[in-house]
């Protein structure tokens, strides 16, 4: 039995990061949802307008298909990273003097900041000087130029999140695969498991939870992407790599309709959070049944 | 007031925000009183407490909101009822 008396201090200590979180979330949050019901003119001008921004907002074409847009992004991209990522964990040494090496150079592109990896990649996507760019041009002949042919464009930007982000999965996947008790390998062995077989029926179930984790990661960082497709293409050609966080800066800060973008913003907002909850559910309640499997 | 001029609070928002942070304190007195149990209610698929079913009432009250205003155009102070009536269902038998 433990002796130790209770007391609700521990609330105490949570009250720092709770003083942050509502200065820097939950007020602008407010003054979001604010803004999103009126018309905003200047400090002084500002008209009550109901749901109008509401309304707009959702029969707005461009907003749609800047949704549609990146939806399609988001599900190529993690697509390819998620099994590109635990492919790159699973051929990486566990231990020995290689693996931290690997892990240095594996965690350079995650260093880079977003809009530095937009330049490199606006470089290396060029058709006249760029390696890639050159080298489809030049080798492959095929017609390449992102900044005229909208294909190219959204070659370009998914080559380049895969760069930046496959080694977040990566590293994720061979920390869980580190995890992973030696005596599973061995019993695998004794059964003559074939190397399917293992990561079949021990890595993957093992990997779980890890894997669930790098989704959700991926999934915010994929769906709120701003400055590296805005530095390789500004958008477009045309508006052909226009992502949600591009159109709605657009919205607030070119055309300065603040309520629109509030509006804008809230629904953008609610998909993240139904679609975080989820993630949530699901990992939380496998925590659930393996504590009652156990 | 002026420092908090820059969020052009509105009447209806703030008895909204209001309504939430009553909520919140409400349920905290009743989880004092009484504490929640985790457990399968009749409407959501899987166990839960009262918080997280007053969460779930709240995110998919939103999406009814939405879908209102984007599809249905009647007026939308029926929204009210129907907020509280979801709410407190979810909240007591969900």
């Amino acid at each position: 039995m433990d002796s130790r008396p209770y007391t609700n201090m521990a609330w105490l200590l949570v009250l720092p990061a709770a003083l942050l979180l509502v200065f820097n979330a939950l007020v602008p949050f407010i003054a979001v949802i604010n803004y999103s019901f009126q018309h905003i003119y200047s400090p002084q001008a500002h008209l009550f307008v109901g749901w109008q921004n509401f309304e707009e907002v959702m029969h707005d074409p461009e907003v749609i298909h800047s949704l549609f847009r990146q939806v399609i992004f988001t599900a190529i991209t993690l697509g390819i990273e998620m099994p590109l990522g635990v492919a790159v964990a699973l051929t990486m040494p566990r231990g020995g003097r290689w693996s931290g090496i690997i892990l240095v150079f594996l965690a350079l592109p995650l260093m880079v900041p977003w809009n530095v990896v937009g330049f490199i990649w606006e470089v290396m996507g060029r058709g006249d000087i760029g390696l890639l760019g050159k080298f489809i041009n030049d080798v492959l002949h095929i017609n390449f130029n992102y900044a005229t042919n909208g294909p190219s464009a959204w070659f370009t930007l998914i080559i380049m999140d895969v760069w930046h982000w496959t080694a977040l999965v990566a590293l994720l996947a061979y920390a869980g695969l580190c995890a992973i008790p030696g005596a599973f390998y061995q019993a695998a062995r004794i059964d003559a498991a074939s190397r399917w077989a293992v990561f079949r029926f021990i890595e993957l179930p093992k990997l779980k939870g890890v894997l669930t984790i790098a989704l959700l990661l991926r999934f915010i960082y994929s769906f709120k992407i701003y400055a590296a497709p805005f530095t390789v293409t500004g958008g477009g050609p045309g508006d052909s790599t226009t992502f949600l966080s591009q159109a709605l800066s657009t919205l607030a800060i070119n055309q300065l309709e603040v309520g629109e973008a509030g509006a804008y913003g809230t629904l953008y907002f609610l998909i993240i959070l139904l679609i975080s909850y989820l993630f949530y559910v699901v990992l939380t309640r496998s925590g659930v049944s393996n504590e009652e499997s156990a | 007031m002026h420092w908090i001029s820059w969020m052009y609070w509105l009447l209806p928002t703030a008895l909204f925000f209001g309504g939430i942070a009553l909520l919140l304190v409400c349920m905290g007195i009743w989880e004092a009183v009484s504490p929640t149990n985790f457990r399968q209610g009749y409407i959501i698929p899987m166990k839960t407490t009262r918080g997280d079913r007053l969460f779930i009432s709240l995110l998919s009250m939103a999406y009814i909101t939405w879908l209102w205003v984007g599809v249905i155009p009647l007026t939308k102070l029926i929204l009210i009822p129907i907020a509280v009536v979801w709410i407190a269902t979810l909240v007591l038998i969900g």
